[in-house]
């Protein structure tokens, strides 16, 4: 036990607490950005990152994974936040936690196979959208100076990393908000600060039951807000999990993470946050800068919070513009410009997928909905393919009385219309036999099929022999075939 | 439950090691097998530490990584070969006749855990590589634990033992095994001292007299000999005495717990010992 402690949290002990610091500083504009696009005090993303972070450090099921307040959750809040105010978001908050520990125990992890990479690729994608259509309210109806600082802030980001020595060492994401803060003072700017979006915290979090009635019409309003944040929050851990899986070429615990960010989730609630999932973006700089192990997580959070309580005189004076230049480089990180490269190389059916995965989170501002949209457009498309990989062809023997159909492939719902349309009826036979030998039933629709194709030739008189049903096969169409009972033909009238 | 296992790595004891598994393969009768176990651990990148994530910062971080990777473990698995190519040589010329030699990709604690049933007898060095400064191996009293084994562990230079001492509490650990080294050829024809450390008791005076019957009856040429307290100093004095270059004692017979408080006997005689030294678990 004690190596597998050493295993997980101490191995690279130098890598793991450089990279925490580089995150916990790269979460302090993302938690109060994501706490804006809530609609709540910027504290309650700040709690919730700390306490995510931590909890998820212990129980979460992928090391080096940062968790924290995330954008794909924020957007599913506001409204509820508009309409019943921030004692609700906690509720829902709890529940959303208590539905992920459910998923945990139900091994719906598992279930993330079905997720296919083009709806991952549009998962991102429209994240990053949703992130960047979240920055034009403070981009909008602004002095020429907003604009000046952003691009200022987005050059000082993605320029200063090219400086030698220093580059590499200091986060240029702190660099830009530590200058912008220095401008926006020196010229005593009358432009949005941190300060003016909300409370920020000046203590620890301290524990708190959200101050709501435990009535049915509580649950009522906070259960669908809580099934669409449980969703998304383990739908986004799950992918993060997977890309860090790949980055790390390590494994990782996909139900003990469902598990954990229930947990995180639920403590995040208790004291006084909002709901949080695993992030892309931060978990790649985590790696990026060096993490590996459950320790950089632990770092990032406990480091996020002393930062800010002890320094929240001074995190009031960041300029909006400085926040939205992060949120920005956040954006264009977590979209995967790939997938427009792949465009034109990948076959339409996957780009549809991605398309319409996008186009649906960046209407309906859910992710959840997206997701859906495009694990089922993958099925059907799926369907449609496997549904072509049916052939049948057929001999006539020399009497001409007798015919062999050779069937091979798949038959299924999607592919029953072509089998069937395959046999000709109008032909005088007196023996048909239809080979099944390299063929497989997969439904009830390919059973009915046979059914009905096999009662069709006995009507015409014609003696019909099935060959070949394989063992697979044989089960379904005995359970649920007609055929080779008496009253056959007499249900098939009747119908 | 065939094999003498050597545990080959790019350390100065590698050549110890061999030396030492080719002695223990020679007097059991039993194949050798030369290990090397290629560990993946994963250095951090080239400190990049600025936190910006860019165009397709996941694909490029991908395509870093892994190239990183394959350079590393290329280059690992040329070493590897070579280390594993130079300890077959010495074990051919010290009269092995056919060494095998693996090599695999994980922690070694792991892979000897996979492979821990062909096993006979693991060979170890006491120090790993890259270990100069530490006394044992990072990764020795892992490894020991986890074998359910008997395991030889060597220190820098390895000369054939012309004598070895048994370190005997009585307890059913150290009595069983007496009787494991009676029925093996490992130290048949060398004289064997059994020493007992602790208080003058009848209990353990006849446990030990028990053992010296079983070993005399094995043909064994066996020396009492009853020590004061203190344990490590005792039996390290009367090391030195005889001349005894092996020592053969029970490992971590207590729990981790324990040892985090009251420290671990084993681990103190592997720290002090200048002879192989030859654990039963």
């Amino acid at each position: 036990m004690l190596h597998s402690i050493k295993q997980n949290w101490f191995v690279n002990v130098r890598g793991d607490v450089l990279s925490g610091l580089v995150v916990a500083l790269a979460l302090i504009p993302e938690a109060i950005a994501f706490s804006i696009i809530a609609g709540v005090d910027p504290r309650v993303g700040l709690y919730a990152s700390f306490c995510i972070a931590v909890v998820i450090a212990f129980v979460g099921g992928r090391p080096a994974m940062i968790s924290a307040a995330t954008g794909a959750m924020a957007l599913l809040m506001v409204t509820l936040v508009r309409e019943h105010g921030l004692q609700y978001l906690l509720a829902a908050t709890l529940l959303c936690g208590m539905l992920q520990i459910g998923a945990g125990y139900l091994r719906l992890g598992s279930l993330m196979r079905f997720v296919s990479r083009s709806v991952v690729t549009g998962f991102v994608n429209a994240l990053a959208i949703l992130i960047f259509l979240a920055q034009l309210p403070e981009l909008t109806d602004v002095t020429w100076h907003v604009y000046a600082m952003t691009a200022a802030g987005l050059a000082i980001i993605y320029l200063f990393p090219y400086v030698p020595k220093i580059g590499r060492v200091i986060p240029s994401p702190l660099v830009c908000i530590l200058a912008m803060t220095a401008v926006a003072i020196y010229f005593d700017l009358d432009i949005r600060t941190v300060g003016d979006m909300g409370e920020l915290p000046d203590t620890l979090p301290i524990f708190l039951w959200p101050d709501v009635p435990l009535t049915f019409e509580t649950l009522a309003i906070i259960f669908p807000y809580s099934a669409a944040l449980a969703v998304v929050g383990l739908l986004e851990s799950l992918m993060t999990a997977t890309i860090l899986d790949e980055l790390t070429d390590t494994g990782s615990d996909k139900n003990r993470e469902c598990k954990g960010q229930g947990v995180a989730n639920i403590f995040s609630g208790l004291f006084g946050g909002m709901a949080g999932c695993a992030m892309i973006g931060q978990s790649v700089i985590n790696v990026k800068s060096g993490g590996r192990t459950r320790l950089s997580t632990l770092i990032a959070g406990v480091v996020l919070l002393l930062l800010v309580v002890f320094l929240s005189d001074w995190v009031s004076l960041i300029p909006m513009a400085a926040l939205v230049a992060v949120m920005i480089m956040v954006c264009i990180g977590t979209f995967s410009w790939d997938s427009i490269r792949n465009l034109r190389r990948y076959p339409l059916s996957t780009n549809i997928v991605m398309v319409v995965t996008v186009v649906v989170v960046v209407f309906t501002h859910n992710l959840a909905y997206g997701v859906l949209a495009g694990v089922l457009l993958a099925a059907l498309f799926f369907a449609n393919k496997i549904g072509h990989y049916l052939r049948i062809d057929s001999v006539l023997d020399a009497s001409g009385e007798q015919r062999t159909y050779r069937v091979v492939g798949q038959v299924f719902f999607s592919s029953s219309e072509k089998f069937n349309s395959a046999f000709d009826f109008k032909e005088a036979l007196s023996q048909v036999t239809i080979d099944l030998s390299q063929a497989h039933f997969w439904d009830i629709t390919a059973v009915s099929a046979l059914d009905k194709v096999v009662l069709k030739f006995r009507r015409e008189g014609t003696e019909v022999e099935v060959q070949g049903l394989n063992q697979a096969s044989a089960t379904i169409v005995d359970r649920f075939g007609v055929h080779d009972k008496p009253e056959a033909v007499d249900n098939l009238v009747s119908h | 439950m065939t094999q003498v296992m050597a545990c080959i790595d790019g350390s100065p004891l590698a050549s110890a090691v061999c030396d030492c598994a080719a002695w223990a393969s020679l007097r059991l009768r039993a194949p050798l097998t030369l290990l090397h176990v290629l560990d993946q651990q994963r250095y951090p990148l080239s400190g990049d530490l600025s936190g910006i994530i860019g165009l397709g910062s996941r694909e490029f971080l991908l395509e870093e990584l892994a190239s990183l990777d394959e350079k590393r473990s290329k280059l690992a698995l040329e070493e590897g070969r070579m280390v594993l190519d130079s300890a077959k040589q010495r074990a051919i010329e010290a009269g092995v006749a056919q060494p095998a030699v693996r090599q695999r990709h994980g922690g070694l604690v792991e892979s000897l855990r996979e492979i821990e049933s062909d096993i006979r007898l693991l060979v170890i060095g006491k120090q790993g590589e890259g270990s100069d400064i530490q006394l044992i191996g990072s990764q020795l009293e892992s490894v020991i634990r986890t074998m359910q084994r008997p395991v030889l562990i060597t220190p820098a230079t390895f000369h054939a033992p012309s004598s070895a001492m048994v370190a005997f509490d009585g307890s059913a650990t150290t009595r069983k095994g007496v009787e494991m080294l009676a029925s093996s050829p490992l130290l048949k024809g060398l004289p064997v001292h059994l020493v007992m450390v602790g208080s003058e008791n009848a209990e353990g005076r006849a446990a030990l007299e028990a053992a010296r019957d079983l070993l005399t009856a094995a043909g064994f040429e066996v020396h009492v000999a009853m020590l004061a307290d203190n344990v490590e100093a005792s039996l390290n004095a009367y090391q030195a005495e005889h001349a005894i270059d092996l020592l053969v004692m029970g490992a971590y017979g207590h729990s981790r717990v324990r040892q985090f408080f009251v420290g671990s006997t084993t681990t103190n005689m592997l720290r002090s010992a200048a002879t192989p030294l030859l654990l039963l678990r």
